[in-house]
């Protein structure tokens, strides 16, 4: 049957849910680090027992903790990440241009092949690559040395590399997304980067079809079919068919395109999930009513998922992520709120039920389907 | 021999309970203080100064003796009563919310 492991970012501690494959009875372990944020946490598909962890601090900065057996025991490794060469400047929110400097690790994503590989995502935004279990890091520095870098901006939250896919059916290929910048693409492991943000519209920037400068929330797809993206944008839900070369709009029917996460069903990759938002300046739910919408036709016709989640009086939000899914059948989804509840359908959204009710606001959710 | 205090976080970080007592050849300043602690224990690098920097960090002060001397030169010498282990050097969180 099997079993799954929930990894929880909150902002005061981590948290390991643990439960077996009925997704009914669960264990809760943690606080972890308690007090730090927890940016993210996540497993490595080559050994699920490998985990890394960005810890941090508005006091203390940054920490990265490693976990060897499946997150009982932790150990801080490398925190040193340091651009490469002269960091330059981005647009500043003045206008000016103002320096690159680090704040904190924002994603980790865990190389498909080796547990000693692992790639951060960071603000200000930029990729770093560890080829030693986290011990050091090195900057992909062909990314924030694009010629559109000074062109970047924060979004509300910080300038953050926030979302990487690593494509399973290319090791040179990856993918990034930055807030506010946009998607990029790198052909060549990371060396060389180009922005793929053809038929993104975004009304916040003077001009809405720049080639940067969008804030894109997450982008996502399905392993067997890496070249078909979803994006959540800060507005609309975008979809593209070649790789990021061009999107197109599947907002749909949805009650409101605004959000943050979005996910796709472990074995079908048609089936998509958001959770709405009502707008930029209402970070919550329409109507006080928790809904996660699902798409089986790769967006444009969208269903609400609304048994087992709250439908009155409801103001949490979802953050970028905060939305996970697992491999077993039927697929298993999770996600956790602002209010510090994580939620899980194990029968891909029909019926929701919480895990826990009552964590530090949540940043994070990512699982690990285990034999 | 020096007497350090560091906030509960950085005790938890570093794995001590109590006052970390450090053993100083040299001029007793800011900067030899915390170039002891981080070699003795490296998991600290980077949480009270900057890497590259070795600037303190916006929200982390440095107190002895009753006084603030966070804006002191980290080459200025401590007070002798902090040099000679009769009181704290203390690394503190500074109050800003939590």
């Amino acid at each position: 049957m099997g079993r799954v492991r929930v990894l929880v970012g909150t902002r005061k501690g981590a948290f390991v849910l643990n439960s077996d494959g009925t997704r009914q009875r669960w264990e809760v372990c943690g606080p972890h680090f308690p007090g730090w944020e927890l940016y993210h946490l996540k497993g490595s598909p080559a050994d699920p027992n490998r985990l890394y962890a960005s810890q941090s601090s508005g006091w203390f900065g940054q920490v990265i903790q490693r976990s060897d057996d499946g997150g009982t025991t932790w150990q801080p490794v490398g925190n040193q990440f340091t651009y490469d060469g002269v960091p330059g400047t981005h647009q500043w929110y003045d206008g000016t241009q103002h320096p690159w400097e680090f704040a904190r690790v924002w994603h980790l994503e865990p190389s498909l092949t080796d547990p000693d590989t692992v790639y951060a995502g960071v603000e200000d935004a930029a990729l770093f690559r560890s080829t030693d279990g986290g011990t050091s890091w090195q900057e992909l520095s062909g990314l924030r040395c694009h010629t559109s870098g000074p062109k970047w901006q924060p979004g509300a939250g910080g300038m953050c590399l926030h979302t990487i896919l690593l494509d399973p059916s290319d090791p040179n290929r990856i993918h990034i997304a930055i807030s506010a910048a946009g998607t990029f693409r790198s052909d060549d492991g990371g060396t060389t980067w180009r922005p793929i943000n053809r038929g993104l519209k975004s009304e916040g920037i003077p001009d809405p079809a720049a080639e940067v400068g969008h804030c894109v929330h997450r982008i996502a797809n399905h392993p067997s079919r890496p070249g078909v993206l979803f994006m959540q944008k800060h507005w609309d839900i975008m979809r593209s068919d070649d790789a990021g070369e061009s999107w197109h709009e599947v907002s749909g029917n949805l009650p409101t395109d605004f959000g943050f996460p979005i996910d796709v069903h472990a074995h079908e990759p048609e089936t998509i999930y958001v959770v709405p938002i009502t707008s930029d300046s209402l970070h919550f739910p329409p109507d006080g009513k928790l809904r996660v919408y699902r798409s089986r036709t790769g967006g444009n016709e969208w269903e609400p998922l609304t048994s087992g989640l709250p439908q009155k009086d409801c103001y949490v939000n979802v953050l970028r992520d905060a939305m996970a899914v697992d491999s077993l059948d039927p697929c298993g989804v999770y996600f956790g709120t602002t209010g510090g509840q994580v939620y899980v359908s194990a029968d891909a959204g029909d019926r929701w039920a919480p895990i826990v009710r009552d964590l530090p606001p949540v940043l994070s959710v990512e699982v690990q389907t285990l034999p | 021999m020096i007497r350090v205090v560091l906030p509960p976080h950085l005790r938890t970080l570093a794995g001590v309970g109590g006052e970390v007592r450090l053993d100083l050849v040299g001029p007793v300043t800011q900067r030899a203080v915390l170039d002891a602690l981080e070699a003795r224990y490296p998991v600290l690098r980077g949480t009270i100064r900057g890497h590259g920097t070795d600037r303190r960090r916006a929200f982390v002060r440095f107190f002895a003796c009753a006084q603030d001397l966070s804006h002191e030169s980290p080459d200025a010498a401590l007070p002798d009563t902090v040099a000679a282990g009769a009181e704290p050097f203390l690394v503190v969180g500074a109050m800003a919310g939590g």
